[in-house]
């Protein structure tokens, strides 16, 4: 076995429920080499929802909650409050995370704790078999929109800004030094981090939203429609519109950290 | 070093030093009437004995920061009404399944959906039981009085931590509400978290004794790198969904482990039943007209007893069974269609008449009314 793999993965928990070619074990790989890099398997809790994002977090040899379709935000707040010297990371998708997770990815973000969230987006609901979900793009045919989606996306880096996320940044499972890189600062950042992933599933969205079962195609495609931020200022709206921007999207340390501010209440009341 | 208090508050009040004095930490909330003075009162309290208090946003949220804080080391709480109670159910049955001790108050109002927002009511006592989808047991206490809302819930703690399970307080507006006599004691039993005796490498979270108990309750951040699941899981917290064996042997399990306890668990209150014809059994706030209307009829010559349930959940059978055994009339008086009174037809034998004395609306019975009922 891969030495990273000896050292990091719950091999009770072997075999991967991931279908061959699915970009979220590219998306682990890149997370568990952060987390070597950083050297704090001792001190790292990781929560998932429900979902095939959500399974990650089951086979890494650390204490895991593996929660309630969409609450995972909602338990890891919890967790982080009650141990806020521990890392905690949040793997999840989108499905789980701006579908019926919204409300708690919102609040999340607008309190600004400290949880670092990989959402393992690849705009469809992989786990049940193929349906739509709130980032698949209009038109595509999925099992729940077989007459074609007439339903908008929604881009959860966006929403995660406007909400008072302090680190966000995205990349795809085709740049997995990237996701590495955006991993260690989102986990070093002090506030509330989102890596945003696109992972390609070639067994549901390859093959009904992009006519292709291969993930060396959805790779090829997600390395074709990446752009830089630097790339993408130059791009007329209607070209930007349909590319990927990748990388550091917002970064700031101006905001509170909830646990913070609860410790410093703690600390005035005290005595 | 801590002396006797003898104050008077209102139930919830007495709910949340119930809380504290249990050594719960955590409490995340919604406000909800007629609960939202104890997540007020939790907001003002908790920091000040470096506890954390979260409004969240939403009850579901609520529910599940109170399990992530509890697997994070604390004792932890919600407080809640109906919807929200609602709300929290599949919660609640994640909490079963992963064993995450916690507690849920659910002060009663008139439902169902929004309801009777300010009156009282006893509609939730089969929801507390079967509101999460699934087959699963829990523990729910009803308290009656706002000494019982103290003591009710440091004893709901307790529960929790020893049965590793969410525990209810089936509270009422009523109770809720009324402001009376606390005698908060000097000392106060508390259980509490003990940690798995074994060594984190053998460890495994979900192997439990022969009377179906786990080994303790262990922290993340121990070096147990748990695995804890709402899936049906194996010992060491793996799935086992796809497999019927392992899947029936945990239900079994969690299921056992409450209702082969319920003798332990007793939790009821008796009066005048030595030579009693006519038993009036009730709970919560009901229980007080209740007993007032027992002692009418005992000065009127009437040969009644009275039984007050502190514990709904598991339903105390045995001790019920014996303890109405010489009756040959029982009236359950509640603020709900008749729920607790199916119960008792369970434990009835044919020689014994049971009589529903429901009351809807919102208007807590009278001791009149029951007395009228007895005299029936």
């Amino acid at each position: 076995m891969h030495p990273i793999a000896e050292k990091y993965l719950r091999k009770s928990a072997l075999p991967m429920i991931f279908c061959p070619g699915c970009g979220h074990g590219t998306v682990l790989n890149a997370f568990l080499r952060a987390v070597d890099d950083l050297g704090i398997i001792d001190d790292l809790s990781l929560v998932g929802g429900i979902g095939c994002s959500s399974w990650a977090p089951v086979f890494v040899n650390t204490d895991v909650l593996h929660t309630l379709h969409g609450r995972a935000l909602a338990v890891a707040t919890g967790l982080k409050l009650a141990q806020p010297r521990r890392h905690v990371v949040v793997f999840t998708g989108d499905g789980d995370c701006i579908g019926i997770g919204g409300n708690h990815f919102m609040h999340a973000a607008r309190r600004n704790i400290d949880l670092t969230v990989i959402l393992l987006d690849n705009n469809i609901y992989g786990m049940t078999g193929g349906q739509v979900s709130p980032s698949t793009p209009m038109q595509a045919t999925t099992q729940t929109s077989p007459h074609g989606n007439p339903d908008p996306p929604m881009d959860a880096s966006t929403v995660a800004i406007a909400c008072g996320a302090t680190y966000v940044a995205r990349w795809t499972s085709a740049h997995p030094l990237g996701i590495k890189k955006a991993v260690k600062q989102a986990i070093t950042h002090k506030g509330f981090s989102l890596v945003h992933t696109l992972s390609q599933c070639p067994t549901q969205a390859g093959r009904y939203i992009h006519g292709t079962p291969r993930a060396d195609d959805l790779l090829e495609y997600y390395k074709a429609k990446a752009v830089t931020r630097k790339k993408a200022r130059k791009l007329a709206e209607d070209e930007l519109s349909e590319r990927i921007v990748i990388g550091t999207l917002h970064q700031s340390d101006q905001r509170p950290e909830l646990c913070e501010s609860i410790a410093a209440m703690h600390t005035s009341l005290k005595g | 070093m801590k002396t006797e208090e003898v104050i008077i508050v209102q139930g919830n009040e007495a709910c949340v030093r119930g809380t504290l004095a249990a050594g719960c930490r955590f409490f995340a909330g919604y406000p909800i009437t007629p609960a939202s003075e104890i997540a007020e009162l939790m907001s003002l309290r908790l920091p000040k004995v470096q506890g954390t208090f979260m409004q969240m946003e939403d009850e579901i949220a609520s529910i599940s920061a109170i399990i992530g804080a509890t697997w994070g080391g604390l004792k932890s709480c919600t407080a809640t009404s109906g919807p929200g109670f609602s709300l929290m159910q599949e919660g609640i049955g994640y909490a079963v399944v992963t064993e995450t001790p916690c507690v849920i108050i659910n002060v009663m109002r008139g439902g169902p959906s929004t309801g009777q927002p300010t009156l009282s009511a006893q509609q939730d006592v089969m929801q507390a039981k079967h509101g999460s989808h699934g087959d699963y047991e829990i523990i729910a206490l009803c308290p009656s009085s706002v000494q019982e809302c103290f003591e009710l819930t440091v004893k709901a703690f307790n529960l929790a931590e020893k049965f590793r399970v969410p525990v209810t307080i089936l509270s009422d507006e009523i109770v809720g509400h009324t402001r009376e006599k606390l005698i908060v004691p000097a000392e106060v039993d508390v259980r509490e978290r003990q940690h798995p005796k074994g060594p984190p490498d053998q460890y495994l979270p979900y192997a439990a004794d022969s009377s179906g108990l786990l080994d303790g309750m262990p922290t993340f951040g121990q070096g147990y790198n748990l695995l804890i699941d709402g899936q049906l899981h194996y010992e060491d917290g793996n799935r086992a969904g796809h497999d019927p064996i392992a899947s029936g042997k945990l239900m079994k399990r969690l299921c056992r482990k409450i209702t082969r306890h319920a003798e332990e668990l007793v939790d009821v209150d008796c009066a005048y039943l030595d030579d009693a014809e006519t038993v009036v059994l009730a709970y919560g706030s009901v229980a007080r007209s209740a007993l007032s209307a027992t002692k009418m009829a005992r000065a009127a010559g009437l040969k009644v007893g009275f039984i007050k349930l502190k514990i709904i959940w598991p339903f105390p059978d045995e001790f019920i069974k014996d303890a109405i055994k010489n009756a040959h009339t029982i009236i359950v008086p509640e603020m709900n269609i008749g729920r607790i009174v199916h119960e008792m037809e369970r434990l009835t034998h044919d020689g014994q008449q049971i009589r529903s004395a429901s009351k809807l609306g919102g208007n807590i019975h009278t001791p009149q009314e029951i007395l009228a009922e007895i005299k029936n």
